[in-house]
């Protein structure tokens, strides 16, 4: 008991920040169902390529003699870069691979989003690089480490649940308070319904893989901040561990995806601290098969009958 | 509308169909069940396209416009089954019905304005659309359809599951809009009601026009008398 009492704060914060993660990535997955009813399994590999951009601006505004700037624009920089290319990649790959496939049996937009999701990690194996690639962390941010009490946390650590945290708060904001988060929500609900308004369907649904795909691209920042390297596979498992996450919380339920993020990270964070970090991937399975299981619509989720 | 047809895969549901709604008039749409009403319906606002023939608004040829521009140039639908957001509140149902617009102090003046005329959907503007029960999502759909300010209005079936004082109050509603200088083409199961408050109508069967006149014509038509006047 005691050695619980001791760590538990310790693996607390540890679990919040892979939860605030998994959720800024558990967004991307909801935002995209809620409005196309489709999973896009694309989805965890946009965040791999945002890192690698991150990753690349990060070499250029650090090392490169020219574009050399100081830190902390170098990391705005990043960032602009990182969600600005991921945004557009996933309105590129809606636009390419799924629009075709929008009236088509259900099955044909999930295979495809799995060719993607391929297609993108080989891309970067091949192309850009096989071996984990280094962001010069030590160089863009202080690598201070905060001690308070028996809890041990670096800055960056703080600093990707800050940012992830307060983005969510903005998209809820937008999604929720605003016009053409009205317009999302409509769309979602009833697609044609939503055209009767006048609303640009299609519009819409840009905006929304924008949205979703700059989200991952700013985990892909952070992540490399934290962490310092980042390499082409790192989508994978993020991937379906954002995936459960979203189902946990309901999956086309926005607040619900936040909630979730956090609560698997956490949960998956004790399984590791006070029970094996080797069990601590096949727990998520675990969690997602108990959840799909007991309760399909996930914590937030409608039953799927009321969603007509 | 001319010469229309519509396909969904290799059967058309619409087959060369003229009709044609003046500036002011009320014109009802009748025919027996999948006869191509609703099909019609889309056709004017633009969520199905013709395979052959043209659709005209305003003097203008409008048949490969979308949805959103004709929405924006004054064509609004009360849809079948009153399809409003489940998960929306009724002001920002109704909100969603001002998309098109910008003109945000009028935008609240015409919300004051549907308000008094549903005093119930005042009443309930923080619920869920999808909470309401079936007239008052009726009562939602129509104020959601004004909210963009039409000059045409179709509505599809707007007394469908409505008690028969809703159903004469909803008549009585859509006589006032059209005294407010609203054209209005207006699908209707209840015949002969719709033909007390048209100008003219028009008869569909398998995706055909067979019968079309001024009201008064189509309530002494004895085809039409056996048909759908239960006479
Ligand atoms: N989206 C669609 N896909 C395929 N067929 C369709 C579609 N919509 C309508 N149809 C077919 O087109 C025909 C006309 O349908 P429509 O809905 O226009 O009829 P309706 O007169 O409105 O009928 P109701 O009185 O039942 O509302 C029907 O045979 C229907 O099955
Ligand atoms: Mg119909």
């Amino acid at each position: 008991m005691d050695y619980f009492l001791q760590n538990f704060p310790q693996q607390l914060v540890n679990g919040l920040e892979a939860g605030s993660l998994y959720a800024l990535i558990a967004l991307g997955y909801t935002l995209i169902y809620g409005i196309l009813e489709m999973l896009n399994f694309a989805h965890g590999d946009v965040y791999m390529v945002g890192a690698f951009l991150a990753a690349g601006a990060a070499g250029v505004f650090v090392h490169n003699e020219v574009a050399a700037v100081p830190a902390g624009l170098a990391v705005a920089l990043m960032m602009v870069v990182a969600m600005g290319g991921a945004g557009l990649l996933g309105v590129g790959i809606e636009r390419v691979a799924y629009r075709p496939l929008r009236n088509a049996n259900r099955l044909a937009p999930l295979i495809t989003a799995i060719g993607v999701s391929l297609f993108l990690e080989s891309a970067v194996q091949v192309w850009v690089s096989p071996a984990p690639v280094l962001v010069p962390s030590n160089a863009l941010v202080p690598q201070t480490v905060f001690h308070v009490g028996t809890v041990v946390t670096p800055l960056t650590g703080v600093m990707l649940f800050v940012v992830a945290v307060a983005l969510m708060v903005a998209l809820d904001a937008f999604v929720f308070r605003t016009r053409f988060g009205s317009a999302m929500r409509a769309t979602a609900q009833d697609r044609e319904a939503a055209t009767f308004m006048g609303i640009d369907v299609d519009r819409v649904i840009m905006v929304t893989f924008f949205l979703a795909s700059a989200l991952a691209g700013m985990g892909g920042v952070l992540f490399g901040l934290r962490y310092a390297s980042v390499d082409f596979f790192m989508g994978y498992l993020l991937g379906i561990k954002a995936f459960t996450a979203a189902v946990i919380g309901g999956i086309g339920n926005i607040r619900g995806a936040m909630v979730g993020g956090l609560l698997l990270g956490v949960l998956e964070s004790l399984v590791g601290g006070f029970i094996s970090s080797q069990f601590q991937d096949s727990f998520v399975f675990l969690a997602l098969i108990t959840v799909l299981l007991i309760r399909p619509q996930g914590l937030f989720g409608q039953p799927l009958a009321d969603r007509a | 509308m001319q010469d229309v047809e519509v396909r969904y895969g290799p059967v058309p549901a619409l087959r060369d169909v003229s009709m044609e709604i003046r500036r002011g008039e009320i014109v009802c749409l009748l025919g027996g069940n999948a006869s191509g009403k609703s099909t019609t319906m889309k056709t004017v606002i633009g969520s199905v396209r013709p395979a052959k023939g043209s659709v005209w608004y305003e003097g203008e040829d409008i048949t490969n416009w979308n949805t959103s521009r004709r929405v924006a140039q004054g064509i609004a639908i009360v849809p079948e089954a009153r399809r409003i957001f489940p998960r929306l509140t009724v002001l920002e149902n109704l909100m969603m019905g001002a998309f098109i617009r910008n003109d945000r102090a009028e935008i609240d003046a015409d919300l004051d304005r549907v308000m008094d005329m549903f005093p119930r959907l005042k009443e309930r503007h923080a619920q869920k659309g999808g909470t309401m029960s079936g007239g008052e999502q009726q009562m939602l759909a129509m104020a959601r359809a004004l909210m963009s300010r039409p000059r045409f209005l179709c509505m599809d079936e707007p007394s469908m599951g409505l008690a028969p004082v809703l159903v004469e109050q909803q008549f009585e509603t859509i006589q006032q809009l059209n005294e407010t200088g609203i054209t209005i083409f207006v699908v209707e199961q209840n015949a002969r009601m719709a033909l007390a408050i048209a100008n003219r109508g028009y008869v569909l069967q398998s995706g055909r026009v067979v019968l079309a006149g001024t009201a008064g014509s189509l309530l002494e038509n004895p085809q039409m008398q056996r048909a759908y006047l239960g006479i």
